[in-house]
């Protein structure tokens, strides 16, 4: 079968010759148009006056456009309708987009763009999460809260208790290709829309708005994009937009590219946090109680800050049962770039929370910190269930399958998170067994300690971090996906679906998927772009659903049109259709085999339909996002890391020595692309923690808005010692061939790198070091100077 | 601009403005759309391309070279790295076999960097590829590649050579003459720095004079006491020039720019352009280098110091040349302590050069000077004087550090803060102490 096999990317022999075209690659109309927006060089203020006439007057400009030349809507939210294209009249960040420029060429329109006269009355913007929560400049009414127990009560009468706080900041995507869009007018109306986007139908949606047609007359198409993690979720809507906008406008097509630095300062980036705590705890570490406040910058506009700060929220347990939790969690609303998704969305910002809560704890007691997250850790998931059927596909057999926390329940009582949702698929413990095992963690912990003992300026460090990480969209119903299959007569088959491509691979596992559904090859399998015009009404390829939504929507369309010709050789042959078997690039008929190909053709002549959609909806959702309570989630992936470092303590520069990784992609659909997002992963997570520091200063500008100030890590800051295994259990819950969601997930494995060098820096001194994120050099010399007291 | 190149084994004679980037051209004019534009300044390492020339085949960032600095050269992009009949070179089938993709789109310049390290035989990986950013794989499998490739034989068909110049060469006094006649002029080097005002900035650049045009100004002599670097040396040769005496001075350039800037930037340039974050300046300021300038035939000499009058103003006369640097040799104790938020290419917060004779346990000469700690690279007069005359000890080290503050007042910026600045560069002190002193202090070196 092809699902389970190491593949490479559908599309690395295109990579590696440059022949994957991007939106930027594409052939272009000789008529085609290009756009820049100018940008707003305030923070907050009202425009009084805007004198474009220079920018008019500029080579090669064809037209430029302000809010008043929209005829429709002036909007590409995501969400509230808060987030004009061009802005209004009011100023809510530097770097808004003002005005557009239509002009010749890219160079052209960027020359331009920046010969804008604008005259603002200005006005003190509100930066920081202390500016806004002094200013009470919130979305919604006044901080989420959920609670679980007596948290007061709990923290009262706690043997021990401490507090603290972390800040961590944002993340910018840095996505090697930027943010594209190219739209084509075409007759009656119609508009086509090339789109760097995870969400064609948003796209699809947006555009039809601001052109006043319904979305019929919208067609997205996204074939590739270089690199999302969240950051063609919703950004990308500008671009769409700017250009249908501008093609309705001219008549002619029109692109638009964000040069990189416009990307940077334009676009949103991940939500930076502070996480207040206080926990109270029993001798031997285990949390009796903890009270959580999170505050995040939103930025100008709603965008997906409210889903990703509950999902900051549904994490702040991560791996640990809290008997009694109170979780406040602040929505700020500031003068900077709307933060956005970005892998993790929230989830990253939860558990370094409570990761941080568990090192703290385990400094406090002298304990092994590894010890105390493990004595923390929920209930195992009960090691006598039964094995979990291979190639179960939910709606094909009766009842539920292997379904915990009823009648099947595990021995001990299931334990429940704070938000009320039973964990019944926890496997930490044996992974974290086998992991600290496999690294030899307790034996180099030892050689860290001897190292730090016979070294002045040079100090090692070693951390255990685990992850658990909910999947599903908590906005239930966007747990839907579609998928249309053509089998064409001479055995070939297209596919499409309503995923999109970024990097990780999801249109090859589907591919494998649906080989494995007829029983063939994958090269028999086409993988075609995602086109609103195929599978409608899709959601974003985000939340790690892309392959547990599509797979699972492609695989019932090939279930349907290979029981069709099931039912047709099985006429044919006169026997029973549940004899037929698909198989390697045949199929068998008793004794007797045809090809694939002899089959579709007999199917084809004898009138039987070879295409049909599919449609999947997880099942088992339900969550009230206000009470904070119920199931948003269909089940937990899972995965353990053990990282070690040196630090350099007269400057704070630092090294990630090792790092091991077991990491849990149920029965993985291709290992070999699981491991590479959990590789990436990490990486992209350790550099969060770590050289990724955004900056602004006090006017609100963003000092760091291109890879010379913005630093990524490079290929020396991956591991020296790296590695990679997966955790070969099949998932207990129905998903497609019982595998697990991967993209997101082990980004948060990059959460021990962090406490190795807090870790590191606690071996300079006897107090706790307080590191906060991102740990930059300075940041880490800074926490040395703690440490000495 | 008359430029004559190949491309991909093709013989390629255009005529454009000087400032033409080699991207925007292969994209926009060839439609050539495999060379990709990830940052438009040389730090993604998407628009790598390989270029040949008299020196051998380097990787170069197309987005800001501009098709001047190609006449006579030999450019292979990554629709020329496969063979004629459609085989792979041996990175790109490695790479696919590795699964060392996957968005994809930095990998055109990845296998290009990749191709041009094979060629050249070059297996240090990660130095190789520190200029090529990816945001999906976290590297792993792109070494993996690297590895797997490495013993491959170099595919014949990117054996490529320099081909005919186009450009008249000039003689060095036929060059300063010309700048003398021209003081308004750019001039471009390896354009590392001029590349981004025109891409970012996005100034029109009239007049423009191409250092490569002058091959008097890109020969390293050596002679018994000394190096003299023109001014032209790219910093790729310069690392070479100096390693084997100054290793930590090599290993220093070793992680400034990245192999693509490397080998477009050059060591003038670092020094002209009088940025007080420049590596070279406190490394050389502390070897006690010679600075040499020309006006038309005026030729003048000073400590390189000297040259750095305040934040952006130099000691050049208008049309004067910067045509060298002299490195002194025999100064075993010279080390170079750089400190930026990414160990590999990333502009330092500080950077510091010392190089401190002891004598019978005194010291007798003391040269340190730093970058990033003021409005210019100087030296640190107040913590030399603390220096000079007293036993080498911790003691006169701890006396000089507290004198750090005399000599710097930096500032704060999103590199790092004032503080942290003044407080590194006292430690770089004592980690030169320890580091003279046997102990280790390099998180380089360790391992797990």
């Amino acid at each position: 079968m092809s699902v389970t096999k190491a593949l490479p990317h559908d599309a690395a022999k295109l990579h590696v010759t440059g022949a994957a075209r991007y939106i930027d690659d594409m052939p272009l109309p000789a008529s085609t148009l290009h756009l820049a927006f100018g940008m707003s060089e305030v923070a907050k203020g009202t425009i009084t006056a805007m004198d474009l006439g220079a920018v008019r007057a500029a080579d090669g400009v064809v037209a430029v456009l302000t809010a008043d030349d929209l005829p429709f809507a002036n909007d590409v939210s995501p969400s509230a309708h808060d987030e004009p294209l061009l802005s209004d009249g009011a100023i809510h960040y530097l770097g808004q987009p003002l005005f557009l420029v239509i002009a010749k060429t890219h160079l052209a329109a960027r020359k331009a763009a920046r010969l804008g006269q604008i005259t603002v009355a200005e006005e003190t913007p509100i930066l920081t999460l202390d500016d806004a929560l002094a200013a009470n400049s919130r979305f919604e009414d006044g901080p989420r809260i959920w609670i679980k127990g007596d948290v007061d009560a709990a923290l009262a009468g706690a043997a021990h208790r401490l507090q603290g706080r972390i800040e961590m900041g944002g993340q910018e995507h840095f996505y090697l290709e930027g943010q594209a869009a190219l739209a084509l007018p075409q007759d009656d109306a119609e508009m086509v829309v090339h789109s760097s986007t995870q969400h064609p139908t948003e796209i699809q949606h947006k555009v039809a708005e601001a052109l006043g047609v319904p979305m019929h007359d919208v067609r997205c198409e996204v074939r590739r994009m270089g690199g999302g993690f969240g950051g063609k979720e919703s950004q990308g809507n500008a671009l769409a937009v700017a250009c249908a906008v501008a093609a309705q406008f001219t008549g002619r097509p029109c692109k638009m590219r964000y040069d990189r630095d416009d990307d940077m300062m334009i676009t949103g980036k991940r939500h930076d946090f502070r996480i207040d705590y206080e926990v109270g705890f029993d001798p031997e570490g285990r949390i009796v109680g903890v009270d959580f406040t999170q505050a995040t910058r939103c930025g100008w506009a709603m965008d997906l800050s409210l889903p990703v700060a509950d999902r900051a929220m549904l994490h702040a347990d991560n791996a640990y049962h809290l008997p009694a939790a109170r979780i406040t969690s602040h929505r700020l609303k500031t003068n900077t770039q709307s933060a956005t998704a970005f892998r993790g969305f929230g989830g990253p910002q939860g558990v370094l929370g409570i990761e941080r809560v568990m090192d703290h704890i385990a400094a406090e007691l002298r304990l092994d910190p590894a010890l105390v997250r493990q004595r923390n850790y929920y209930a195992e998931m009960a090691q006598d269930q039964p094995a979990a059927p291979s190639e179960g596909i939910s709606g094909k057999k009766k009842g539920r399958g292997v379904r915990y926390g009823g009648a099947y329940s595990p021995k001990t009582a299931v334990q429940t998170t704070p938000y009320g949702m039973e964990v019944s698929d926890f496997i930490l413990g044996g992974m974290t067994e086998r992991l600290l095992q496999s690294c030899n963690y307790l034996q180099r912990r030892e050689a860290v300690q001897a190292f730090n003992a016979s070294h002045d300026y040079l100090k090692k460090g070693i951390a255990f971090s685990p992850v658990k990480f909910g999947i599903s969209f908590t906005l239930t119903h966007l747990n839907q996906a579609g998928a249309l299959v053509h089998v064409y007569q001479d055995g070939s088959i297209r596919m499409n679906h309503g995923g999109t491509e970024m990097g990780q691979g999801l249109f090859q596992k589907v591919a494998q998927v649906a080989a494995s559904r007829f029983g063939v090859s994958v090269d028999r399998v086409k993988i075609t772009a995602t086109d609103t015009g195929k599978v409608p009404n899709t959601s974003a390829t985000a939340a790690s659903s892309g392959t547990d939504l599509n797979g699972m929507a492609v695989a019932i369309a090939c279930d349907e049109i290979r029981d069709r010709i099931a039912a047709c050789i099985a006429g044919l042959h006169q026997v029973k259709a549940d004899q037929i078997r698909f198989a390697d690039d045949k199929v068998h008929v008793g004794d007797a085999e045809l090809d694939f190909a002899e089959a579709v053709m007999l199917a084809y002549v004898n009138r039987v339909s070879l295409s049909a959609t599919g449609y999947y909806k997880t099942p088992e959702l339900q969550w009230d996002r206000i009470k904070g309570d119920g199931r948003p989630f269909f089940y937990f992936a899972q995965g353990a890391a053990v990282t070690e470092v040196v630090i350099d303590t007269l400057t704070g520069e630092n090294r990630i020595l090792r790092t091991d990784i077991l990491h849990d992609a149920g029965a993985s659909l291709n290992p070999a692309l699981d491991i590479g997002q959990v590789e990436g992963a990490y990486v992209q997570g350790a550099g969060w923690l770590t050289t990724e520091e955004l900056v602004w200063d006090d006017k609100g500008r963003l000092r760091t808005h291109a890879p010379a100030t913005y630093k990524i890590p490079a290929c020396s800051d991956r591991p020296d010692i790296f590695n990679v295994a997966l955790w070969d259990q099949p998932n207990p819950a129905q998903t497609i061939y019982r595998s697990k969601a991967v993209g997101e997930p082990p980004f948060m494995l990059g959460i021990s790198a962090f406490f190795a060098l807090s870790d590191a820096v606690a071996a300079c001194g006897a107090l706790y070091p307080d590191l906060q994120a991102p740990a930059t050099a300075e940041q880490v010399l800074a926490a040395i100077g703690r440490a000495r007291g | 601009m008359k430029t004559a190149f190949s491309l991909n084994g093709e013989a390629v004679e255009v005529d454009t403005d000087p400032t033409v980037t080699l991207l925007d051209w292969l994209r926009e004019t060839r439609g050539l759309c495999g060379t990709k534009e990830g940052c438009n300044e040389g730090d993604c390492g998407a628009c790598t391309v390989m270029v040949t020339g008299e020196d051998g085949a380097r990787a170069l960032n197309a987005c800001i070279l501009f098709i001047p600095q190609l006449d006579g050269k030999a450019v292979r992009t990554v629709e020329g790295l496969a063979g004629a009949d459609g085989t792979l070179h041996p990175v790109q089938q490695a790479m696919v076999d590795h699964h060392g993709s996957q968005c994809g789109f930095c990998t055109p310049g990845f296998v290009m960097s990749m191709a041009t390290a094979h060629r050249n035989g070059r297996t240090d990986h990660d130095d190789q590829l520190a200029g090529n950013l990816c945001r999906c794989t976290g590297y792993a499998p792109i070494i993996r590649a690297a590895e797997a490739a490495q013993a491959a034989p170099v595919p014949d068909w990117v054996m490529d050579s320099a081909v005919r110049h186009e450009c008249a060469l000039y003689s060095l006094g036929e060059f300063a003459d010309w700048y003398a006649d021209n003081p308004d002029a750019t001039l471009v080097a390896g354009a590392t720095d001029v590349g981004l005002w025109v891409t970012k900035q996005l100034r029109d650049l009239d007049q423009v004079g191409f250092i490569a045009r002058c091959p008097e100004l890109n020969k390293i002599t050596r002679t018994d006491d000394a190096i003299h670097l023109g001014a032209g040396v790219s910093m790729t040769d310069v690392l070479e020039a100096v390693r084997d005496d100054y290793l930590s001075y090599a290993e220093m350039i070793r992680r400034y720019g990245s192999v693509q800037v490397r080998n477009a930037a050059t060591i003038g340039g670092n020094i002209a352009n009088g940025s007080p974050i420049g590596d070279n300046p406190p490394a050389l300021i502390a070897l006690g280098a010679t600075l040499h300038l020309r006006l038309r035939d005026a030729e003048r000499s000073m400590p390189l110091e000297d040259f750095f009058l305040a934040y952006g103003k130099q000691d050049r006369q208008p049309g004067e040349l910067v045509t060298g640097v002299t490195v002194p040799l025999g100064q075993a104790q010279h080390r170079v302590h750089k400190l930026s938020k990414r160990f590999d290419q990333d502009i330092s917060a500080v950077c510091g050069g010392f190089n401190v004779t002891v004598a019978d346990g005194v010291v007798t000469q003391a040269r340190i000077a730093f970058g990033g700690m003021a409005g210019t690279p100087h030296r640190a007069a107040a913590v030399e004087a603390a220096l000079v005359g007293q036993p080498w000890t911790v003691e006169t080290i701890e006396a000089a550090t507290a004198r750090m503050g005399e000599d710097y007042t930096p500032m704060t910026d999103m590199r790092a803060s004032a503080d942290y600045r003044l407080q590194a560069a006292q430690n770089m002190l004592r980690r030169y102490f320890a580091e003279v002193s046997g102990q280790p202090v390099n998180v380089l070196e360790i391992s797990a």
